[in-house]
């Protein structure tokens, strides 16, 4: 694939969250601007690609569980709660950042 | 030896007996010195009419009352304010004091916990020596001395479905600096209820969130700031939910998240955001509604503090929307069940007893050859490790690597296939997961290997065999 069909955007994890991903707290990761099917990718489709392609841990289930990101934790694009944004059927955007957090209890 | 015992025993007497003379001398001082005050009050009295504040007042809060956005308005505002703290630990002693150094008129502390010693490093307004104190009157004295003027109250139980009510209604704004899902679904709903708003905030490890909920204090039905249910409609699986006590936490990480509640504190009461009063009303305060933020603090990323816009309430919310199922009678009854929701990790038994050993025959088998497999996470094996153990922590095992799960990486090649792998950690839950994992790998060769763990792990270690053994 041509790199022009490739965009870059900036994944971050927070609140213990990258301790899933190896202790990466921010990677930069270059994505195609459609899917299998030809349609943009969203936030939807990026969830299930950090799963399957970027997650080396086995537990899954704590970042996904039934096809939804877990409770507990908040995806926010570019600094806004993805519920104000469409949820995973959000069109990503070239040098969008894409954070999830995990919910803290402690006190 | 005895007659050592003897005199120690009598030493600590005599000082907690002086301790609590000391305790009424200074009382009555207080109440002299109150009661000197408001004689003298009486004679200039005419004055005292001409001054909202008293002298002492004036001096105290000065400093916070020249800052423009307080004024002697904010500074009235905060003495007439009532404020709720539930929770008395590291959120609640930094919020605490610095609310009651503000001079809020009524300060309202809720916890049932005692002061532990593990509790110092993080918990600022307990002491060494208030060691087995209840939190709430340890607390309250600190913040006495800190500042005598606030009425404090002591609610010496933790917060529940059946005293919430009760306790909340009496307040005006709460912080929830508790620690745990149930808690938080549960002063959430009663603020709705009772249509207060909520400054939430909680930390872990090197993390802190904040949040304010229901700005402004609206009813169920109303258009507003969400409440803790419209942003997690679903609690996490509650073997996700890790606690400071499993997890660790700084000191100062949960002091910032305790100290930026009492910010907001201060700035929504000296605001009048929360006073109904027609005054404000008429102050023309901008009625538009902010966005509800939350603050992200991560001490050890390279942008520390973060500010992420949240929704506002969420149609169909459980507790705020107009198709709200809670109500009071609901919530008090008990027939939300906030334990049920939340879930919870019942004791770990996955083992059959011939699978595990206590920690006294262990002790008893360390000079036959065999491994000591401790799977305690690798900060916690470097504080403290039995001579000859091998550490593979947990989330290895969970990370589900190969060469991990089937020993491949750890056991040394030398040891014959039929010398024993004991399985230890901190109280003997994750060392059975690993266990049963290791079986199912194959490690046991078909039986000629006895694979199991040390039943109550270190904790039990200390109790059996090693009164010297660290807890921490
Ligand atoms: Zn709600």
């Amino acid at each position: 694939m041509a790199s022009e069909d490739k965009f870059n955007l900036v994944v971050e994890f927070s609140g213990g969250l990258e301790l899933l991903f190896s202790g990466r707290r921010k990677l930069t990761i270059s994505v195609p601007i459609k899917d299998n099917e030809g349609q943009a990718v969203t936030v939807g489709w990026l969830v299930h690609y950090l799963c399957n392609e970027v997650m080396e841990d086995s537990r899954k289930n704590m970042f996904v569980l039934d096809g939804h990101v877990c409770p507990g934790i908040l995806v926010l694009i570019n600094d806004a709660d993805w519920e104000l944004e469409g949820e995973a059927s959000y069109a990503l955007q070239p040098n969008d950042n894409v954070l999830f957090v995990s919910t803290l209890h402690g006190g | 030896m005895e007659s050592a015992n003897a005199s120690a025993e009598g030493l600590r007497k005599q000082i907690s007996e002086t301790e609590e003379s000391l305790r009424k001398l200074k009382a009555q001082l207080h109440q002299f010195e109150f009661q000197e005050k408001s004689d003298s009050a009486k004679t200039v009295s005419l004055d005292e009419h001409k001054w909202p504040l008293s002298a002492e007042e004036y001096k105290r809060y000065g400093r916070q009352m020249i800052v423009p956005s307080v004024g002697i308005q904010g500074q009235l505002r905060l003495k007439a304010a009532k404020v709720l703290i539930i929770g008395a630990g590291g959120l609640g002693c930094p919020a605490a004091a610095y609310i009651a150094g503000a001079g809020v008129g009524t300060l309202g502390i809720v916890d049932g916990d005692v002061v532990e010693t593990s509790n110092l490093h993080r918990q600022i307004l307990h002491g060494t020596e208030k060691i087995r104190w209840k939190k709430v009157d340890s607390m309250i004295a600190s913040l006495k001395s800190l500042n005598p003027n606030p009425a404090y109250v002591a609610h010496a139980e933790h917060i529940s479905p059946q005293n919430s009510e009760s306790i909340v209604k009496q307040y005006d704004l709460v912080l929830d600096c508790t620690d745990n899902p149930a808690s938080r679904y549960l002063i959430s709903d009663i603020c709705i209820l009772l249509q207060k708003t909520l400054i939430s905030a909680s930390a872990l490890r090197t993390d802190g969130q904040l949040i304010v909920l229901n700005l402004p204090p609206l009813p169920a039905g109303a258009e507003g700031g969400p409440c803790y249910r419209c942003v997690f409609p679903k609690p996490p699986p509650a073997d996700t939910v890790v606690s400071c006590g499993d997890g660790g936490i700084i000191g100062p990480v949960v002091g910032v998240m305790g100290v930026m509640q009492a910010v907001e504190a201060i700035k929504i009461i000296t605001s009048g955001k929360i006073d109904s009063s027609a005054e404000v009303a008429g102050s023309g305060e901008n009625t538009k509604q902010e966005p509800t933020l939350m603050l992200l603090f991560s001490a050890n990323s390279s942008q520390p503090f973060r500010s992420v816009k949240l929704r506002s309430r969420r149609a169909g919310c459980f507790a705020c929307s107009k198709d709200s199922q809670l109500s009071l009678e609901s919530l008090t009854s008990g027939s939300v069940d906030y334990v049920l929701f939340c879930g919870f990790t019942s004791p770990t038994k996955i083992l059959q007893p011939e699978e595990r050993i206590e920690a006294s025959q262990y002790s008893k088998v360390r000079s036959k050859q065999h491994i000591l497999l401790d799977v305690r996470d690798k900060v916690q094996f470097d504080i403290c490790h039995l001579d000859g153990s091998i550490n593979v922590p947990f989330s290895n095992f969970q990370g589900g690597k190969e060469d991990v799960v089937d020993g491949s990486s750890w056991i040394p090649d030398s040891l014959p296939n039929d010398a024993s792998v004991y399985v230890v950690c901190r109280l003997g839950n994750d060392s059975q997961v690993v266990t049963r994992k290791l079986k199912e790998a194959g490690l046991d060769a078909r039986g000629k290997r006895y694979i199991g763990d040390v039943k109550g792990g270190f904790k039990a270690w200390k109790e059996q065999v090693d009164q010297s053994w660290p807890e921490y």
